[in-house]
């Protein structure tokens, strides 16, 4: 038996279209577009002005707070401009705009292909301070800054340091493709990581539906004791948080709380190597996998692109937008966000741009809630969507705190599975942001 | 490069193959087994009171909705049609056509769009229109055709009682349980079959299995309730015989006869007005058990599904509400 | 005969037994109310559209009664003419108050402001514009959703077809304010009526820069500040690029809606310019082609 988590969940079409095509890398842009928030926190504060010379690499927007993130500029070239530029929501954030001229890379970085497994000569809180220098946030999409999430709070200890390579997205090989090309370098990451938060154990969580990855991790981390790879059922969201906890360690988080409330640390495998090319190569976040694909795509592969890089200079590497796209979306099916152009920049965030022709992408029209009760039984967080989605329209929202409607993680289950195609999630997301409203305002 | 304007939506942008028309159009097939038997007990007098039903309760649903919700018209969702299978299917074949009309006016009318429509209803609506009819019209809901083997012609064949009816009977006049089931023409296996008096989709308990675990397979249902209507029932009547074999009739005789099995599978599991939860949904069907009991052993009617089934649907939102899910992470307080 | 005699004691004894219960029970739990909130309750316009900021017209009728002045109470649906009565029930007096309506600060019909994308959701603006800046490329105009219809107690405000914008309805429209709130872009302005229900307004919220406003939508403020030298009255303002004209100042001259270049100053109820002018305006409108 395949361990998974308990309640709820669902089973989308995989079409992982580009599974096992090698990263690639791609043509340098001709301009960059950094946008000194990507991640979640404080912006960043620039640090250069309009005329100054980059190199790749060069620090160029400073955190600006505990929860923020350094920024590197991921070409080397000239900063044409800092201005506000839409984002993929449309709305204006600070850009760094940066004119590309050739590719030189700051000299401290190691661009050797050599892999260098010494871990011993750094201490944890070293490790964690390169880490929050390398502007590292988490890859899987939430891009919280990984040395926030690798402080263990007073008075807590780290049991487990649970690597999330699970990628139940449809469609992203992202991760799956790192794992077959870099799973040594994935592993001393997670060892680096695991020196900072001092866990006991590693637990990688893999989808059963990456078996070659599974296998290929499994003999690399024969070599280290304390790391365990777990094959998991394939069953959407086991990537969020909580449920791969309650997957590989039967832990529940209890409401509200983080995971070291359970003495467990997550990571995504994503980041983990990033945090090895940090440590060990010191090379800042500046590019990231992307995996760029789509029913209609001609090539749909994984790239590896600069931040910065504008999504259509992905879509043309992977022979260009077909004439039937309809939806273009940052991220995977499930929880990604729909772009209404593709002029933005790819970010640390982006773990894939998916193509959806127009046949798929209009939602089926919606009828009066049947009460099946489906939802109920597909929402791994054991929520009443539909319940929710009521109090959210007649804006009972004191009501609906109260029946945890924040405890919701957004995977979407419900109205993917609504059989009559209601927008559960939509009216759901409305409700949240008010009842955060509500609570910002008591706090004050 | 992009021609389109591209589509922006929440996420999630991918959609389960589930819709409410499928489901619908499921329960239709599920029901099928059932029709068939009855047109091999009843002839095409079944077939006449399910087109005239389905007819009917579409007409209706058009109708309200195009002049008093002046909203989409949803017959094509095939609600409608399930409505007036059901109620078809709780008639006897002999009904009269216009009293099967005015079944699906208040089905469809007062049971279902008065309430704003498919999914606003707490009742059931076939089981509205038929309890208006068996109250309204107790002579014509109560006249049972004999079944006869495939007669096609659409004369007025012999009537005669349920084994309910039968047993309510026998009892009433004093008669001891063995003379009574000595005086039921109809064995076991005939029960199962569905070779008995009753209404028209009620009779086979086969052909109702059959549809049960189809709508199973496409989880069109979860087992909950009819497992727990039917273990209730069994287990009560089965204590109750157990007292007193003489005086009370046995749980396979409960469970094969009247409406048991119709209800359980295919009424009481009714999307819009049984509980959102396992938890309350067997509540939920334990109640429906223990009532239909009472009503059948110490009651005035025979037969007390459908009362028992409308009872139970008032206090669902009650269940609702005490039958929250368990929540992820949730802190319980000692 | 002994049947209905029994039933007629019985029950009214129990009537007796219970009338009596219920009048202990009565004077128990009384809760003395102040006659006058009754009063004052039966003046408002009883729409409980909240406006006022109290909950409902009861709420307001216990604010007034407990208020040691009516100064800062004023119920926007009524009018001075519910707070003169009001003031006259409590012994107190009510300052008139200019009336006002809601104004929608965008003018970017289907017409004039092109769409850029499809938006595929439920039909509110609050979802929408929570998710992106919306169907056309203006961070700042109106989604057209209508959340401000739905949340209109008085039916005043409608979604007109053609240009896709909400509309007031003059005659309906009370000035509650509940729009104003609604909407998440902050469009809708209480205005003064003015004299003859004359106003004069910048029709744009549109913050972006001149030349960028002015690609997105062709009725965009651009902030070029010619109404500003215009303007006799120093009644307009110019911040993040958009024009602001203070009802209170303005004198209602049309000066500024004549210089406009993009048109985004609108001007209500105003009967038509004389002839020169209407022809300069065509010229300007030209140029503009």
């Amino acid at each position: 038996m395949l361990k998974t988590f308990p309640k709820g969940g669902v089973h989308p079409n995989e079409n992982k279209f580009s599974t096992g095509k090698p990263i690639e890398r791609i043509d340098l842009p001709k301009q960059v577009y950094i946008p000194v928030a990507q991640h979640i926190g404080a912006p960043a504060e620039p640090i250069v002005v309009k005329g100054d010379m980059v190199k790749t690499g060069q620090l160029i927007a400073k955190s600006s707070g505990f929860v923020s993130a350094n920024i590197h500029s991921s070409v080397s070239g000239k900063v044409v401009k800092i201005d506000k530029v839409s984002d993929s929501t449309g709305y204006k954030q600070t850009c760094i705009i940066i004119d590309v001229e050739g590719d030189e890379w700051i000299e401290t970085i190691d661009r050797s292909e050599t892999i260098n497994d010494k871990i011993d000569n750094l201490t944890g809180e070293q490790i964690r301070n390169k880490i929050a220098e390398s502007g590292i946030v988490g890859s899987g999409g939430a891009t919280f800054p990984t040395h926030v999430k690798l402080s263990i709070p007073l008075g807590k200890t780290c049991e487990y340091l649970i690597i999330n390579a699970v990628e139940c997205e449809p469609y992203l090989t992202s991760d799956h493709q790192l794992m077959l090309e870099k799973a040594e370098e994935i592993l001393i990451g997670c060892k680096l990581a695991q020196k900072v938060v001092g866990a006991k154990k590693i637990l990688i969580g893999i989808e059963n539906n990456k078996p070659d990855a599974i296998s290929n991790m499994k003999t690399m981390a024969q070599k280290y004791k304390d790391i365990e790879v777990h094959a998991l059922k394939v069953k959407y969201p086991q990537g969020a948080e909580k449920q791969l906890i309650k997957a590989l360690t039967n832990r529940e988080v209890p409401s509200g709380k983080l995971p070291i409330e359970v003495n467990c640390v997550v990571q995504n495998i994503g980041t983990t190597f990033a945090i090895y090319e940090a440590i060990q190569k010191n090379k800042p976040l500046f590019e990231r996998v992307v995996s760029v694909t789509g029913k209609s795509i001609s090539r749909p592969t994984n790239i590896m692109a600069r931040i910065g890089t504008p999504i259509n200079m992905l879509i043309e590497a992977v022979g260009g937008l077909p004439q039937d796209t309809g939806k273009i979306i940052n991220g995977g099916p499930m929880m990604g966000k729909a772009l209404n152009t593709v002029e933005v920049p790819v970010t640390k965030g982006t773990s894939g741009i998916v193509i959806i022709p127009e046949k798929y992408s209009t939602r089926p029209k919606s009828y009066n809630c049947i009460r099946c009760a489906r939802c109920i039984s597909v929402c791994p967080m054991g929520l009443e969507p539909y319940l929710l989605k009521n109090m959210s329209i007649v804006k009972m929202y004191e009501e609906m705190h109260k029946e945890r409607a924040l405890d919701c993680m957004e995977c979407g289950s419900c109205s993917y599975t609504c059989p009559a195609s209601i927008p559960l999630l939509d009216y759901i997301r409305l409700g949240k942001a008010n009842i955060n409203k509500i609570l910002r305002s008591q706090k004050s | 490069m992009a021609i389109n304007k591209l589509t922006v939506s929440m996420s999630p942008h991918d959609y389960g193959k589930n819709s409410v028309k499928k489901i619908m159009y499921g329960v239709v097939l599920a029901m099928v087994p059932a029709l068939l038997v009855s047109v091999y007990f009843f002839g095409l007098d079944a077939i006449r009171v399910n087109l005239i039903a389905i007819a009917s309760c579409l007409f209706f649903e058009w109708f309200f909705q195009k002049f008093f919700l002046k909203g989409n018209t949803t017959i094509a969702d095939g609600s409608a049609i399930v409505t007036g299978m059901l109620l078809a299917f709780n008639v006897p074949s002999n009904l009269p056509w216009w009293i099967i009309v005015i079944g699906s006016l208040v089905a469809i009318g007062i049971a279902k769009m008065s309430f704003g429509g498919l999914g606003n209803n707490p009742f059931n609506p076939a089981l509205v229109g038929r309890v208006f009819l068996l109250i309204s019209f107790p002579v014509q809901m109560t006249t049972w055709p004999k079944v006869s083997v495939l007669n096609f012609t659409m004369t007025d064949a012999e009537t005669g009682a349920t084994p309910l009816a039968l047993l309510k009977e026998g009892l009433n006049n004093g008669k001891s349980m063995t003379e009574i089931i000595d005086s039921i023409p109809t064995s076991y296996v005939d029960m199962f079959m569905g070779q008995m008096g009753g209404s028209l989709g009620e009779i086979s308990a086969l052909a109702l299995i059959i549809g049960g675990l189809y709508m199973l397979f496409r989880k069109i249902i979860t087992w909950h309730i009819p497992v727990a209507i039917l273990g209730t029932v069994a287990i009560f009547t089965g204590i109750l015989w157990g007292i007193d074999p003489t005086k009370y009739a046995t749980p396979l005789f409960h469970i094969f006869t009247g409406g048991m099995l119709l209800g359980a599978i295919f009424m009481a599991t009714d999307m819009v007005t049984s509980p959102m939860t396992h938890k309350g949904m067997i509540i939920y069907g334990i109640g429906i058990g223990v009532i239909t009991v009472l009503i059948r052993v110490w009651g005035a009617y025979p037969e007390g599904m459908s009362f028992a089934i409308l009872i139970m649907n008032a206090v669902v939102p009650l269940i609702n509400n005490w039958t929250k899910p368990k929540r992820f992470g949730e802190i319980i307080k000692n | 005969m002994a049947i209905i005699l029994n039933t007629l004691i019985s029950l009214s004894l129990l009537g007796v037994v219970l009338a009596i219960i219920l009048y202990f029970v009565a004077q128990k739990f009384k809760v003395y109310e102040d006659p006058r909130i009754d009063e004052v309750e039966e003046f408002t316009p009883g729409a409980n559209c909240g406006g006022c900021g109290y909950p409902g017209c009861r709420g307001f009728a216990e604010a007034c009664v407990k208020a040691e002045t009516l100064d800062g109470i004023f119920c926007p649906a009524g009018g001075n003419e519910v707070m003169q009565n009001i003031a006259k029930v409590l012994g107190m007096t009510a300052a008139e108050k200019e009336p006002q309506i809601a104004v929608v600060r965008c003018n970017g019909s289907h017409e004039k402001r092109e769409k850029t994308n499809i938006y595929d959701g439920p039909k509110s603006c609050a979802i929408e514009s929570s998710l992106y800046t919306g169907d056309t490329a203006c961070s700042y105009g109106c989604l057209g959703q209508g959340d401000c219809v739905e949340v209109c107690l008085f039916d005043a405000i409608y979604i007109d077809e053609e240009s896709g914008l909400p509309l007031v309805d003059e005659e309906k429209c009370t000035a509650c304010g509940a729009c104003v709130k609604i909407c998440p872009r902050s469009i809708i302005e209480l205005r003064d009526k003015g004299k003859k229900n004359r106003r004069v307004y910048v029709s744009c919220m549109n913050k972006d820069k001149g030349a960028e406003a002015r690609k997105i939508c062709s009725v965009a403020c651009i902030g070029c500040g010619k109404c500003i030298k215009a303007c006799p009255f120093e009644a307009i303002t110019l911040n993040n690029f958009i024009a602001y004209i203070d009802y209170e100042k303005c004198k209602l001259c049309r000066k500024c809606a004549q210089e406009c270049p993009t048109g985004a100053i609108l001007e209500i109820n105003f009967p038509p310019r004389k002839e020169k002018e209407a022809i300069k305006e065509q010229e300007t409108t030209e140029v503009d082609k």
